[in-house]
């Protein structure tokens, strides 16, 4: 093959195309605006729903891009609330934007300090630590009861009007919807970039085979840091909007629950797809909202269920059955 | 001729196992250079000294004179000493393409890039192209690891180190699995490096060796039994008892 | 004196928590030596052995022991179906894989007792022969606490002299250590883990059932105590039955002692110890080193 026939290989073409914007991929955005306009009324549960997103895109790179198997990425997203939360309880900072920002310097620095230790271990033991430090946390916000609120928390904060104009609207959310929906479209978009680039690449090959990285050169331990403080900042950022949104914050930003959930969520949409955390948060959370009052045994039944099928069947989670399913159909098609 | 890796009386123990013992050895500019020895003998132990995978109990690794014993295995990589594994280790749920990009863009320094996409890389996916087109893998490069049979995957192993461009190539038995009318397309890649890499080969398949090596080094239960040009070790007695006899038993 | 015996009931006190704990991880600690798999139902089967056994004296008037035997020999038995069904599916899957799973089937345990019993914590009343105080000569000290104490050396001592002296506790040993050579031995791996599961999944039904006096017992129990199951367990190394006693013991004495003493801060040092430790030994204070 000559030096252009090479260039053109499907091969090379797919992969120097690969981060180019499908059409699809504004159907989310769209949808949320087009939520905006249809559900005024529901507008407190859809900016739980899109914090959850963007809660789930931070795991999702360091779960689903450098396959980090961690049971306690709600440390991060508490650290989040927790700074936003003591910041504007004290009267020491009340503005919302750059308390995002500092929310993810916080979170994020815990990520870098408790990365650089616990990233050296790997499987059931990094499982132990991720979970053992969340409790840590937890246990340390439930005891500094002068600072944190204790067990009931830190509520009624006095969070700013962003930037000076849009005042947090506690009855129907409409303001918080529409700035979380920004913020998570920032975050997305900075995500999104980051897995398509040559450090994400190494992140995937990291995570399909760590040895074979060493051999490449790749310093595997610096890439594992960086990610996870990425992941730390932007799940602290999930954790700073929950607490902006619901002027509160409360001891569940930081516990086994949230993790346990988050992790959930990822699976159920499809981890290592960037918008598995979309499908998995809207799936989840509407199940969970018209299920769980009315039949919370069922329900808890039904999500256990659907884990071990999950785990068993469908590792891909709803998108990996949908690409499945593509799959199928394309073969059957192209049968004669 | 300049030598570029170099042990000095390297020794690793596992235990009360001495799997290493004392192994002085130098690998020159440009050799061909195969280590051969039964079972056990502590190869890919030797071979894991050398990248930095295991550290050495004593003794010491030079590279061009540079004490680099203590080095980690990414900066020996850096420096110019690759290899492969003698099971395959790949990148399984990416594309051949993928996986030869992952060690080009290490080795330009693109892979740290965050802002940038991958695919705007283009001088990192040409090489990866020209190389696999080298390999003959060029017609299977969008195909996903995972299907692939395994001497081709073997080649792909191949195509990943030699993205590194080496200046010491370590290949831990690259031809074990590979059916034998594919095993050609290594030895000629081997052929085809430039003449100045050293090369150094772990096999069984003596007539690999001996088509390949102009020195062999045998080594038997982790210390280095003799050394010499083909003919030599061909007619070496005491290497024909303990290894060459064993081998032409097996067949 | 006061002091001293101050001390000592809460040595005993904590000890005996720490047998129940024992007796509740040791399943666990084996079969993640052998398979690694990562089992985080391993409480549920503490906590539907434990209901059945509650239920079976309260609702059937079964004596304790009676009941615990019972507990242990169904949860065997069920677990047995569990492991040949699903979990043997999953010993090549990822660690993940078997997260979710796991966690999939704490959720279903805990729907389906509440659905069958309700959500209200069931009372064990223990026979009259292990309610009061009996004397030790210098201290008096609760009955059930030092037949806890009695029952867990004995199980202790059991498991011990099985692991080191028959042929399976050989095999189980062998594999643990190294999985491969085992094999290769002509051990059937296999077989072998669907024993120890059954058994282990029985132990912590005896756990469960042990232990409701003072853990209590609600359908919230496998993740209420998933956490304090898998730090004795790191603790003491993969596959060591007498790791896992005595991390179960330190544990369970110093759990004790700090709900006594330092009622606010116990929970912290725990996890702090715990994080320590693992950075300092990833294998656990009697796992062997890799």
């Amino acid at each position: 093959m000559s030096a252009t026939d090479l260039q053109n290989h499907p091969a090379a073409r797919a992969l120097a195309q690969r981060h180019r914007l499908r059409v699809w991929e504004g159907l989310p955005w769209l949808l949320a605006l087009a939520c905006y306009f249809a559900f005024p009324r529901y507008l407190g549960f859809g900016t739980e729903i899109l914090i959850t997103v963007l809660f789930a895109i931070s795991l999702d790179l360091a779960l689903g891009y450098a396959g980090i198997v961690t049971l306690g990425h709600a440390a991060f997203f508490g650290a989040g609330a927790y700074t936003v939360g003591m910041l504007a309880k004290n009267g020491i900072w009340t503005e919302p934007i750059t308390g995002l920002l500092l929310g993810a310097a916080v979170a994020g620095l815990i990520g870098f300090l408790s990365g650089l230790v616990l990233l050296r271990t790997a499987g059931l033991t990094l499982l132990m630590l991720t979970l053992c430090f969340m409790g840590l946390l937890e246990e340390s916000a439930n005891m500094g009861a002068d600072f944190t609120g204790g067990f009931d928390g830190l509520d009624s904060l006095p969070i700013k009007p962003i930037v000076g104009m849009f005042e947090f609207d506690v009855l129907y959310s409409k303001t918080q919807y529409l700035y979380v929906l920004a913020v998570l479209f920032v975050c997305f978009v900075f995500t999104r970039t980051l897995v398509y680039s040559p450090f994400g690449h190494s992140l995937t090959g990291i995570r399909e085979n760590t040895l074979r990285m060493h051999a490449v050169g790749a310093p595997v331990e610096r890439r594992l840091v960086i990610c996870y403080t990425i992941s730390a900042a932007i799940a602290g950022i999930a954790g700073a909007l929950w607490a902006q949104a619901n002027a509160y914050v409360n001891l569940s930003t930081l516990g086994l629950d949230r993790a346990a959930t988050v992790l959930i969520i990822l699976v159920l949409g499809g981890y290592g797809r960037l918008y598995g955390a979309f499908v998995g948060a809207f799936v989840y959370m509407m199940l969970e909202h018209f299920l769980s009052k009315l039949y919370p045994e069922a329900w808890q039944l039904g999500l256990g269920l659907l884990l071990v099928v999950i785990a068993l069947f469908a590792r891909g989670g709803i998108l990996g059955i949908g690409e499945e399913l593509r799959r199928r159909f394309r073969g059957w098609r192209n049968k004669p | 001729m300049t030598v570029l890796l170099e042990t000095q009386s390297v020794s690793k123990n596992f235990g009360a196992l001495r799997a290493t013992r004392e192994v002085s050895f130098k690998l020159e500019e440009g050799a061909r250079h195969a280590l051969i020895g039964p079972n056990g003998a502590g190869k890919t132990t030797f071979i894991n000294l050398l990248t930095g995978v295991l550290p050495p109990n004593s003794g010491k690794v030079l590279l061009k004179d540079r004490d680099i014993t203590q080095m980690a295995q990414a900066e020996r990589v850096k420096l110019g000493i690759a290899r492969t594994f003698q099971i395959n280790r790949l990148f399984r749920g990416l594309s051949v393409l993928e996986n030869v990009y992952m060690a080009v863009a290490e080795r330009v320094g693109a892979a740290p890039k965050m802002l940038t996409p991958a695919g705007a890389q283009r001088d990192v996916i040409d090489e990866s192209m020209q190389l696999l087109e080298s390999l003959k893998l060029a017609d299977i490069a969008h195909h996903t690891i995972v299907g692939l049979p395994y001497g081709r995957q073997r080649l792909v192993e191949l195509a990943i180190t030699l993205g590194l461009k080496p200046e010491v190539l370590l290949l831990d038995e690259p031809a074990a699995g590979v059916p034998s009318a594919e095993s050609h397309i290594i030895l000629d890649a081997i052929d085809a490096l430039p003449k100045t890499i050293g090369v150094l080969i772990i096999d069984h398949d003596m007539d690999l060796v001996f088509r390949f090596a102009k020195r062999i080094t045998v080594l038997v239960r982790g210390a280095i039994f003799a050394e010499g040009t083909p003919k030599e070790i061909g007619a070496n007695p005491d290497v024909r008892a303990v290894y060459l006899g064993q081998a032409t038993q097996h067949g | 004196m006061i002091f001293g015996i101050d001390v000592i009931s809460t040595l005993l006190g904590g000890v005996a928590a720490g047998m129940v704990l024992f007796i509740v991880s040791v399943g666990l600690s084996v079969t993640m030596g052998l398979m690694g798999f990562v089992n985080l139902a391993h409480g549920g089967f503490a906590m539907i052995g434990g209901y059945l056994i509650v239920l079976a004296m309260n609702r059937l008037g079964m004596p304790f022991v009676a009941a615990l035997a019972i507990g242990f020999v169904v949860v065997a038995a069920v677990s047995t179906i569990f492991e040949r069904l699903l979990y043997s599916r999953l010993y090549r899957a990822t660690e993940l894989d078997q997260v979710l799973f796991t966690i999939g089937l704490v959720f279903m345990m805990i729907a389906s007792v509440t659905l069958a019993v309700g959500p209200e914590t069931q009372p064990l009343t223990l026979p009259t022969w292990l309610q009061g105080q009996i004397n030790l000569g210098f201290i008096s000290y609760r009955t059930y606490s030092i037949v806890l104490i009695a029952v867990g050396t004995v199980i202790m001592l059991g498991l011990w002299l099985g692991f080191e002296r028959t042929r399976m506790g050989a095999q189980i040993r062998a594999a643990v250590d190294n999985r491969r050579m085992a094999e290769s031995l002509g051990i059937n791996i296999t077989r072998l883990f669907t024993l120890v599961f059954a058994f282990g999944s029985g132990m912590a039904a005896l756990g469960g059932g042990l232990g409701a006096e003072f853990l209590g017992l609600d359908p919230q129990y496998p993740l209420k105590y998933l956490v304090i199951f898998l730090i004795v367990v790191a603790v003491g190394g993969l596959g060591r039955i007498t790791g896992v006693f005595y991390a179960s013991l330190i544990i369970g004495v110093v759990d004790f002692a700090l709900k006594k003493y330092l009622p606010q801060g116990g929970t912290v040092f725990i996890y702090g110890m715990t994080i320590l430790l693992l950075l300092w030994r990833p294998q656990g204070l009697f796992g062997k080193s890799t």
